[in-house]
């Protein structure tokens, strides 16, 4: 068993009201600059939609992620290590940027510069590659709130496999916001897809990088991701993608997309997981088991047992106790709300979603039932086929069980503090039925409704004292020694970590002083 | 030397030192302070169509004509006729290939510099280096080609042998025989200044993508796991804009 500890994300779907704060924030932080005008390295899609880059979902087309080899091994998806090589020249499976939106701007100028008098003078739109005018076409949130949307959103990957009746139903329906940033995967194809080596999954949080100074820009990890969340910085030719804000992760603070949400809907905390089985579960036969398959890799942090281990593989004290506290884990594991998004690209994501109730209500309401009632939600969720096979298709592989499962819990969560605080008594069984007990719908609500900023995210700070622990050992050596070198015997080992973890050096070599 | 002017002696005897000078020191000092600078500089993103033939094409054209040339250099003649080619069929094979790999290289350079020229979204981002490079990489390649077929395959023949090679190996024994290069016909002589200039310009182009060929990625493992590390700071001079600098038109 190799326990890793892994920064990780969940958002609530529900509460995502679409304003894209999330997006412009992170523009303003990471994206600002010329060649990256048209990186979103968070955007909010609306579903159903084509998605940002076009149609990125399907996998035919681009052949992103992992697949099985016909030996049932883990294979790129585009092919051999060779194939990959032989067709650095030109990537075919590379997204063009009029699939992700030709980024403009206006020509302001000429407001500024009109004659006094001129009626209306407007501004043109002008090309950020060319400064040449142009006409706008698409850009990364065309088909927002189903704009356009006999046209675009019947284009929509994820609406694959239902039927004509349940698509034209849909729309009329059905709708919500995907709010998405870099997964920041167990296995991540990106890095896989790297020629040069230059992408890195970092030990101590699991952060994915591009290393800025050996990217060749050879561009895999932009067909590579089947998120495709790894962008082509087109003036410096280099990959760059989401950081996950690890500045202010290292900080103990939350990235800028969760700190600034107008939904207050991200949660962020560790999780720690068997890296030794990454690669079997990324490997396991049926797409649709690769949900459970990857539960199975996570590990529970209240375990006694692997505490223990943690502890002696180096994972921190104080980083244990907020994988005990985090809101991730027990969204994903203990509550199993929580579900990954595209789990059949098998690059285990880390970025999970609690899939959003609201549509199913506004249809009962909508047909003139009572919204309040569990039992008439509970017969919709089984009856609506059309968002449980639709957000089958985005968190579960096109399996409905546990997307059904997840949204029968959250009406049970709502009708239970209904239901206390209107002081009636709490339906029987309530909880039982979706497998919980009374307390955990509790839990649930506080981290679901309440959701306090200190619950939301439970970061811990980097240790940045290991990473010059060696440094401060050589020093000692060769300045602090009384005697000098004949004298010369190597200390004991004089650090320490205190009660929360850190590692404390003691320069002394007489001990404590 | 008597009849030699000064400009020869530039061309023929500084100019190759010169650039073989500058490709060595060029390289060390951008490899040390110019890594972010230094990548493929792709432009698929803008442009994928005329892309998808002129790279290819370009490429395994480039690949086989380097090949060729240490093929023919490094393998004496009698290694290819103790293996039982025959001369004749060696001497057909080398000009058919090369011949081949010569077309390919021509189209795939008309087609990536024409790309350059005539797609406003990659024009955008091209640099000067970048012309230089295309156009050097044109005549190095039409020039070397253009003799072989004109002059050797169809015409009376030309023994490049008496004149250039003298010449050439003279660089390397410090006695470069300039009267004999200078009395070369005009396009050996283009062939011999531009190969020797695009040495030169090599270290500052997008050339350089060349060495980093990620043959590792063969056997590396899939996943690539770093650990957190204390960095020592940047050398003097070494941050900042410099990058900005090279190969980079805004
Ligand atoms: C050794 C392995 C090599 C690899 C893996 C490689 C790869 C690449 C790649 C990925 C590009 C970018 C294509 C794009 O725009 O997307 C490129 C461009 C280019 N390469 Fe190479 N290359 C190699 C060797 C060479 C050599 C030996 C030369 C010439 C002597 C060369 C000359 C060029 C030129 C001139 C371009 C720019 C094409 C343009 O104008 O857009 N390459 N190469
Ligand atoms: S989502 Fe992030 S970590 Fe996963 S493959 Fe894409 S870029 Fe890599
Ligand atoms: S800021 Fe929050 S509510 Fe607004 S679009 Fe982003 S995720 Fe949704």
């Amino acid at each position: 068993m190799r326990i890793m500890a892994q920064v990780a994300m969940v958002m609530n779907l529900d509460k995502c009201i679409g304003c894209h704060t999330c997006t412009v924030t992170c523009k303003q932080v990471w994206t600002n600059r010329p060649g990256t005008e048209y990186v979103y390295f968070n955007n909010v899609e609306t579903k159903p939609g084509v998605g940002y880059p076009k149609r990125y979902e399907d996998q035919s087309q681009w052949h992103g992620g992992w697949t099985l080899d016909r030996k049932g091994r883990l294979q790129l998806k585009a092919g051999s290590r060779l194939r990959r090589l032989l067709s650095v020249f030109y990537n075919p499976d590379l997204p063009s940027i009029d699939d992700y939106g030709d980024p403009w701007t206006y020509d302001y100028q000429t407001l500024i510069n009109a004659p006094a008098g001129t009626r209306n003078p407007s501004a043109h739109s002008i090309s950020a590659l060319t400064g040449r005018d142009m006409d706008v076409k698409w850009g990364s949130n065309w088909d927002d709130d189903l704009a356009g949307g006999p046209d675009h959103a019947a284009g929509d990957p994820d609406l694959a496999g239902l039927s004509d009746q349940v698509k034209l139903a849909f729309e009329q329906v059905f709708m919500f916001y995907l709010p998405r940033i870099c997964e920041h995967c167990l296995n991540p194809s990106c890095v896989a897809f790297c020629p040069s080596g230059a992408m890195y999954k970092r030990e101590e949080d699991g952060i994915v990088l591009v290393d800025q100074d050996r990217c060749r820009g050879w561009r895999f990890c932009v067909s590579g991701c089947p998120y495709k969340k790894v962008y082509f910085n087109h003036r410096t030719g280099k990959a760059e993608k989401c950081t996950l804000c690890f500045p202010r992760i290292e900080a103990g603070q939350p990235t800028i997309c969760s700190e600034t949400c107008v939904g207050r809907l991200c949660y962020l905390g560790l999780v720690l997981y068997d890296a030794d089985k990454v690669l079997t579960a990324a490997a396991t036969p049926d797409p649709r088991d690769l949900y459970e398959a990857q539960l199975s890799v996570f590990l529970d942090p209240d375990d006694p047992g692997i505490q223990a281990e943690a502890t002696r593989q180096g994972i921190p004290a104080d980083w244990i106790d907020a994988a005990r506290r985090s809101p991730v884990h027990a969204l994903i594991a203990r509550h199993r709300v929580a579900l990954p998004l595209h789990p059949e690209y098998r690059t285990l994501p880390m970025v999970w979603y609690i899939p959003p109730l609201s549509p199913v209500t506004d249809i009962v309401h909508a047909a003139g039932y009572d919204d309040d009632t569990p039992d008439q939600i509970f017969a919709a969720i089984e009856a609506l086929r059309i968002p449980a096979e639709y957000l089958a298709n985005l968190f579960t592989a096109g399996d409905p069980g546990p997307v059904q499962r997840v949204l029968r819990t959250l009406t049970a969560v709502r009708a239970q503090m209904r239901a206390e605080q209107l002081g009636q008594d709490v339906p029987e069984r309530l909880a039982e039925s979706v497998g919980a007990t009374r307390t955990d719908l509790a839990d649930l609500y506080r981290l679901l409704a309440i959701a306090k900023y200190d619950e939301r995210y439970v970061i811990p700070p980097a240790h940045a004292e290991d990473a010059g622990r060696l440094m401060a050992q050589h020093e000692q050596l060769f300045c602090a020694q009384p005697g000098g070198p004949d004298s010369f015997h190597p200390p004991a080992a004089q650090e320490f970590r205190d009660d929360g973890g850190r590692l404390h050096l003691n320069l002394s070599p007489q001990g404590q002083s | 030397m008597s009849n030699t002017s000064a400009w020869q002696i530039f061309v023929w005897v500084a100019l190759p030192y010169l650039a073989l000078g500058i490709f060595v020191v060029g390289h060390i000092w951008r490899w040390r302070y110019d890594q972010f600078g230094w990548t493929s500089r792709s432009t698929q993103l803008q442009e994928r169509r005329l892309l998808k033939w002129g790279s290819p094409i370009f490429h395994y054209g480039t690949f086989g004509a380097i090949a060729g040339h240490v093929i023919g250099v490094l393998i004496p003649e009698r290694w290819t006729r103790a293996i039982g080619i025959p001369e004749s069929v060696y001497r057909w094979f080398s000009a058919s290939a090369g011949t081949l790999a010569a077309v390919l290289i021509i189209a795939g350079v008309v087609i990536l510099a024409g790309r350059r020229l005539v797609v406003p979204r990659v024009r955008a981002t091209t640099s000067p280096v970048d012309y230089i490079t295309l156009v050097l990489l044109l005549v190095i390649i039409l020039t070397g080609v253009v003799p072989t077929i004109f002059v050797n395959l169809l015409g009376h023949g030309y023994d490049y042998r008496t004149t250039v090679a003298p010449w050439f190996r003279g660089l390397f024994s410090g006695s470069p025989d300039v009267t004999a290069i200078a009395s070369a016909p005009i396009v050996y002589q283009v062939h011999a200044a531009s190969a020797w200039l695009i040495w030169a310009i090599w270290p500052f182009s997008r050339l350089v993508h060349a060495w980093s060929a990620p043959l590792w990625y063969l056997w590396r493992p899939y996943i690539v796991y770093r650990s957190r590390e204390a960095t020592p700071p940047a050398e003097p001079g070494t941050s900042g804009r410099r990058w900005r600098k090279i190969g980079v038109p805004y």
